[in-house]
């Protein structure tokens, strides 16, 4: 019997195992895709938020601005890329001050620090490309940037590094009551423990749904975003969102942390969880919003669209409680899901303990090192480094440069790389502007060759995404 | 390592026969770096025949017509360094390349010629809406695994774009025994070739359907089906949507020269082509660094890739031997009346001697009939050629005798333009 089984491998399901690390114990992370990263945390706006937006005393509000404090040190101890860049929430010439005067006031009033308004003048010098109705913004200085997949794997590789064992491809479909605990059915068989944690997303209600009669509804929340070239690095410098209208939250223009620029996110509710196909309609419209606080944004420099469901509780707030004894739910993490998850981490981890009352692991190492980037070393130190491992010499991903090396490192890591796209959101190889329409053969190759399965069951995301049917003639 | 005079960034067909005729020019250290295992570019992948047409008089294979310059440049002795990538270019010309056995390092040339080719419009930057499943690829991606691996990457196939690429693809997805439901047009005509059309659609039976687009893709692991619409003003048509059933969407929506090392040096770029802007030597705004292939402009064939990158080769020769003293004077080419573009941009008339020919390539914004392609300096129309038909998917050349600029080197440029015949 385990003492642990944590349901969700997202940044949530992750951040609790490496929380739980710190003490002795048996656990287990069970995540129904084939990865680390693979539903919400995957596709989202990839930013810290400050603390301003979620409304006072609540729980959200909280862990917001607890989260967003712990992030810089975390991105220090498991080496993630995380950038303090600050945000704006615009208000344009038709709103009321009053509005963006009440965002400040909850701001302070959930213990945003620095956060004060900017006006006009000052506005256009922090952000050229402002709109031209913009009129005066937010500023908040202690929001960030953050790669998600980043966060979420360092989480992961740490929480494995000191002793959580993570099984892909293992959908729980039961859950009951057994002595001393809870029996899970899952589609690898049957899982014992003591304790579980509900941290499925935007599956999170079905499972609380098997233990609980208070009934839970989560609406996938569908988010389309633009992400850009970096040739538009430095359109803009900070995050920049809308005021909110009577119309609806607005779209968001921020770079990422790899000088890439996103925009979105849409939010459409709609009731499959699976799907997260963007459309014509979704894309539209954050075209149309996005003028509203950035000029000309250079929309052409598109390299990809893609959506991500957001896990929306239809009561908006997060449940993390121990719904029934040893069943403890994390569940309804939409936004600012991802800001929160070092506190979250925390929070589950400190319940768990007040039911198990597990020791110190003695043990345990709070630092990792991520998949070293080869171009932020200088001339020599990289000669040496090929010299040393001919890998870091042979470039894979042409538009991100993105060595053999690397992918070698993250097909190798625990957990490790499997896929073309685990290998993508590890090193950043076929993320660039070609979408790895060059490096994806390669790519498959190196995967094939280091876990030594066949090239043609090389998968993009794993399950059934083969890239290859058969070999030429084969059916002629 | 060794000094050379002269770097040539890719070993694809634009890099070769600018090497050969640099060599020939006179040019003895000219290094080829290659970011690939082999020389030949995107030419190793493209075994359908058809290349050479111009350039041996004989009808080759693409391996086979790289082969002639691979051996060229084997003979002439020409260095060559495979699976090396350039890093960075710099405005001094510095290169900085890796690979494996050497590392990292730079070299100093005196001239640089880009020959880096071109990559694929990938479905992000297309902006088609629906999921995103395995079973999606570019034409050119399909084309690798089928012709270098063997391997089948679907066996429903419906592809986007007529560019030649897609339909090269259309017809080997047929050969190695895949059905290829239809091929889709976003443009009222096609972006390829009229023969590949006949040969690799029509001789199959596969339909081409002009003015339609993919509005929608769907499968959550794998492509289980696309929806096409037809397409007016930009705008798919309510109600002309149609559900093909697929596993594979291959894409084939144009080609974007490889710019980001001579972005990176700060070689000026020209909007239309995605590649740089060139004088009549085929040289850059930077002195000393010039572009031929699809590096500077897609083109069609690969005989005039050929040609292009041979003259960029003496060019860059001649800025080597005789030093570059670049004259101030240029003519500028102004494109106008359904001319989208030309190559070069100017032509500096101090650099013709009366006997030059000044080759123009250029491409037309839609399908013309009946017009005269006429050429003025001024008042005067120095050129004037009549054509049937002209269309965006095949490239124009047109030969200036240098003798006509020159005697209009006072004129404020060149016009370039299509008038009714």
């Amino acid at each position: 019997m385990y003492d642990v089984i944590i349901i969700g491998a997202g940044v949530s399901g992750c951040a609790i195992a490496r929380e739980l690390s710190r003490c002795k114990g048996n656990f287990l992370v069970v995540e129904r895709e084939e990865d680390v990263c693979c539903g919400t945390s995957k596709a989202n706006s990839a930013i810290v938020h400050a603390g301003y937006d979620a409304p006072q005393g609540t729980l959200m509000a909280s862990l917001n601005v607890q989260g967003s404090r712990m992030m810089p040190k975390l991105a220090q101890e498991l080496d993630f890329h995380y950038q303090n860049i600050g945000s704006l929430v615009v208000m344009t010439k038709d709103q009321d001050p009053a509005d963006l005067q009440r965002l400040y006031e909850n701001g302070l009033a959930n213990g945003v620090e620095n956060l004060r308004i900017v006006e006009q003048e000052e506005l256009r010098q922090m952000e050229p490309h402002i709109a031209p109705d913009a009129v005066a913004a937010l500023y908040a200085p202690t929001a960030a940037i953050v790669c998600p997949f980043g966060l979420t794997y360092a989480l992961a590789e740490n929480a494995a590094k000191n002793g959580v064992v993570f099984q892909f491809d293992t959908e729980v479909t039961g859950i009951e009551a057994v002595q001393g605990g809870w029996k899970l059915t899952t589609s690898k068989g049957t899982l014992e423990t003591k304790v579980v944690v509900n941290a499925a997303g935007v599956y999170a209600d079905q499972l609380h749904n098997m233990v609980s009669d208070d009934q839970m509804t989560i609406v996938p929340r569908r988010g389309d975003y633009f992400l850009l070239d970096r040739t538009c690095q430095g359109y803009v410098n900070h995050t920049i969102f809308q005021l909110p209208t009577k119309l609806g939250k607005g779209v968001l223009v921020t770079p990422t942390v790899h000088g890439n620029t996103i925009v979105g996110p849409t939010a459409i509710d709609t009731e499959d969880k699976d799907c997260t196909a963007t459309t014509q309609q979704g894309l539209d419209q954050i075209r149309s919003k996005v003028n509203l606080s950035v000029k000309d944004l250079p929309l052409s420099q598109t390299i990809t669209s893609f959506a991500g469901l957001r896990a929306h509780d239809t009561r908006h707030r997060f449940t993390i409680e121990e719904t029934a004894p040893g069943f403890v739910d994390c569940a309804g993490i939409e936004s600012p899901g991802l800001s929160c998850s070092p506190a979250i981490g925390v929070m589950v981890a400190d319940m768990i303990n007040h039911i198990l009352h597990l020791q110190e692991n003695p043990n345990f190492d709070g630092t990792r090192k991520g998949i070293l980037d080869p171009k932020v070393l200088s001339f020599e130190d990289r000669s040496k480094l090929i010299a040393e491992n001919p890998a870091y010499g042979t470039v894979v991903c042409r538009c991100e440069t993105i060595t053999e090396g690397e992918i070698i490192d993250a097909i190798h890591r625990t957990p490790g790389a499997r896929s073309i796209d685990g290998v993508k959101r590890r090193t950043r190889a076929g993320m660039g502007r070609c979408q790895g329409g060059f490096c994806s053969p390669k790519v498959m190759e190196i995967i094939a060759r280091e876990l030594n399965i066949p090239f043609r069951e090389v998968t993009k995301s794993g399950g059934k995404s083969k890239l290859i049917v058969g070999t030429n003639k084969d059916q002629l | 390592m060794k000094p050379y005079d002269l770097v040539i960034i890719g070993g694809g067909p634009a890099g070769l026969a600018a090497a050969v005729s640099a060599r020939n020019a006179g040019i003895r250290d000219i290094l080829i770096l290659e970011r690939d295992a082999e020389l030949g570019g995107i030419l190793n992948q493209c075994i359908h025949n058809g290349f050479g047409l111009h350039t041996f008089k004989e009808e080759l294979t693409g391996p086979e017509y790289a082969s002639r310059f691979i051996a060229q440049v084997q003979e002439l002795g020409i260095d060559y360094k495979l699976n090396t990538m350039v890093l960075d270019l710099a405005k001094d010309k510095t290169v900085t390349a890796m690979n494996r056995t050497d590392g990292l390092f730079q070299l100093h040339p005196k001239a640089v010629i880009l020959a880096m080719g071109c990559r694929e419009r990938p479905r992000g930057a297309l902006n088609i809406p629906g999921t995103r499943p395995a079973g999606i690829y570019t034409a050119g991606t399909a084309q690798r695994l089928v012709n270098m691996e063997g391997l089948l990457p679907g066996r429903k196939v419906v592809i986007l774009g007529s560019g030649d690429i897609g339909l090269i693809m259309a017809r080997r997805m047929t050969l190695e025994g895949a059905e290829v439901k239809v091929v889709a047009e976003l443009m009222p005509y096609s972006g390829g070739l009229k023969r590949n059309i006949v040969q690799c659609l029509d001789d199959f039976g596969i339909p081409l359907k002009l003015s339609h687009t993919v509005i929608d893709i769907q499968g959550k692991d794998r492509v289980e089906g696309i929806t096409l619409a037809r397409v007016e003003q930009g705008k798919p048509v309510p109600g002309t949507e149609e559900f093909y059933e697929c596993d594979t969407l291959l894409l084939s929506c144009g080609l974007i020269p490889e710019n980001e090392l001579s972005r990176g040096a700060g070689v000026n770029l020209n909007p239309v082509t995605k590649g740089p802007t060139v004088n009549e030597s085929l040289e850059t705004s930077i002195p000393g660094v010039f572009a031929a292939g699809n590096v500077l402009h897609v083109h069609d064939l690969v005989d005039y890739v050929s040609e292009e990158a041979a003259a960029a080769g003496v060019h860059a020769a001649d800025f080597i031997l005789k030093g570059g003293e670049s004259p101030a004077q240029a003519l500028a080419i102004h494109c106008q009346g359904g001319v989208r573009y030309s190559v070069p941009v100017s032509v500096r008339p101090d650099c013709l001697t009366a006997d030059d020919s000044v080759t123009i390539r250029f491409r037309v914004d839609n399908i013309y009939k009946n017009q005269r392609i006429a050429v003025y300096a001024g008042e005067n129309r120095i050129f004037s050629k009549k054509r049937n038909v002209l269309a965006p998917g095949e490239m124009e050349t047109i030969h200036l005798k240098a003798a006509s600029i020159l005697e209009n080197r006072d004129a404020a440029g060149l016009i370039l333009k299509l008038e009714d015949a």
